[in-house]
């Protein structure tokens, strides 16, 4: 029987959600990690009873968390008797271990000066598409890590963030956060990663040598709207059969290529508004995609009062309101841009949560809404494993 | 044996009560002693002090006999009544509330 898991990240902990096909009635579990922050949770494709996990919090920053029996009990990587006895050679208990290669160097602070790189957290954790053991990890500030090792040791490719534009790329609101890592199910040697407030870039060899993707790119908040890097990208998407083809939202606008980011144009259409964080690809159809449209960037809730998904089948540009079972009025929420996911079942389920803590899961690819849960802590992620 | 308690969150990090007694080897100090705690509990490296430079985490302090010792030398002595576990070496987070 199919069933799916959902892994909700929120700002005091993270609920695992689960259900059959029919993905109506949810069994919730958690909080695990209670009263910390969960940027990210995720599991591999490889083996769905691995999963990773991004916990932090101001006070005592970056803890990873890593599941091997699909959530039911957690370790921090290297720290248990068990994994220090491994033949790895290396000391344990540094799983949140992630420092920067060579002298780190200094990148623009908000005012234009030089800043220090430091770390803070990890944004997002993508898992290998062919080993259980290597992740990748999307770090504030800007970069790339990876373990080979199940997230015990982290090693930064640090050929991305010594890009020569590197020293000019600057903070958004957020952070100088890299959010979005998608790799290429046909083309391992090919990555694609976001950063805000740097913009895109492309690696064709494995992460050793980064290329800025932001031809088409236009972000008026900038001295130069069409610079090499400075865009503000909040999430890229892409699907399976065709990971040439890239959908982004940006701060402002809906963005499509065709050609694996070396050019950009808009689709935004006929949206109410083109402000707004996540983005997705139905499952089944590469051509039909997903936003949740915020009224500004100085009012990051849901215009009209009304939480509405839009959807597109034809890539873009002609957009259609998703309301059916969503509150349609007196609602003031926002849906980050790591809160949107979708599974893979034949019927494919649209998943996503709000900053005002509801998880909701369409089981018919964004037609009928259902809510998981309408009370959760603020959700920061949404991720879902599906099994046939 | 010397004495330590921790906040909330490190405790349910680190899975245990609210007191830890660790043996500490003389001379006893905020540096040793958080030499042998994470020793013991490899899960707190890095969530008290930096992993490599040893800074202390911007919103935590370390107090022994009701003193803090948060801005002295981590290298400094500490009272005797810390290294015999007649006080404990206190790691207090900031209150956040509002």
């Amino acid at each position: 029987m199919s069933r799916v898991r959902v892994l909700v990240g929120t700002k005091k902990g993270a609920f695992i959600c689960t259900a059959d096909g029919k993905r109506q009635d949810w069994k919730i579990e958690g909080p695990f990690f209670g009263g910390w922050e969960i940027y990210h949770a995720k599991g591999s494709p490889v083996d769905p009873n691995r999963i990773y996990v991004s916990q932090s919090n101001g006070w005592f920053g970056q803890v990873m968390q890593r599941s091997d029996d699909g959530g039911k009990t957690w370790i921090t990587p290297g720290s248990t008797e068990e994994e220090r006895m491994t033949d790895f050679g290396f000391p344990g208990g540094e799983s949140n271990k992630f420092v920067y290669e060579g002298d780190a160097g200094t990148h623009r602070w908000y005012d234009g000066t030089a800043h220090p790189w430091e770390f803070k957290r990890v944004w997002h954790l993508e898992p290998s598409l062919t080993d259980p053991d290597t992740v990748y990890a999307g770090v504030e500030d800007a970069a790339l890590f990876v373990s080979r090792d199940g997230a015990k040791t982290w090693t930064e490719l640090s050929g991305l963030r010594k890009h020569t534009t590197g020293q000019d790329w600057q903070p958004g609101a957020g952070g100088m956060c890299l959010h979005t890592i998608l790799i290429d199910p046909t083309n391992h040697d090919r990555m694609y990663i976001a950063i805000s407030a740097a913009g895109a870039f492309r690696t064709d060899d494995g992460g050793k040598t980064w290329k800025p993707i932001n031809k088409g790119l236009v972000s008026g908040f900038m001295p130069k709207p069409e610079a090499e890097v400075g865009h503000c990208v909040h999430r890229i998407a892409f699907h399976p059969s065709n990971p040439d083809r890239l959908f982004m939202q940006k701060h402002w606008d809906i963005m499509r290529s065709d050609n694996a980011g070396d050019l950009w144009h808009e689709v935004s259409g006929n949206l109410p508004t083109d402000f707004g964080f996540p983005i997705d690809v139905h499952a089944h159809e590469p051509e039909t995609i997903y936003v949740v449209p915020i009224k500004s960037d100085a009012e990051h809730y849901v215009p009209d009062a009304k939480l509405r998904v839009y959807r597109s089948r034809t890539g873009g540009n002609e957009w259609e309101a998703l309301t059916n079972g969503l509150p349609q009025k007196d609602c003031y929420v926002n849906v980050l841009r790591e809160a949107m996911c979708v599974d893979t079942l034949d019927d494919c389920g649209i998943y996503f949560g709000t900053t005002g803590g509801q998880v909701y899961c369409s089981p018919d690819g964004g037609d009928h809404w259902n809510a998981i849960g309408e009370h959760f802590p603020s959700v920061l992620s949404v991720e879902v494993q599906s099994f046939k | 044996m010397v004495r330590i308690t921790l906040p909330h969150h490190l405790r349910q990090l680190a899975q245990v009560g609210t007191e830890v007694e660790l043996d500490v080897a003389a001379p006893v100090s905020v540096s040793s002693i958080l030499d042998a705690l994470e020793a013991r509990y490899p899960m707190l490296k890095g969530t008290i002090r930096d992993h490599v430079s040893h800074k202390r985490r911007a919103f935590l302090r370390f107090f022994a006999c009701g003193e803090d010792v948060s801005l002295d030398s981590p290298d400094s002595a500490l009272p005797d009544s810390i290294a015999r576990g007649e006080e404990p070496f206190m790691v207090v987070g900031a209150i956040a509330g509002g």
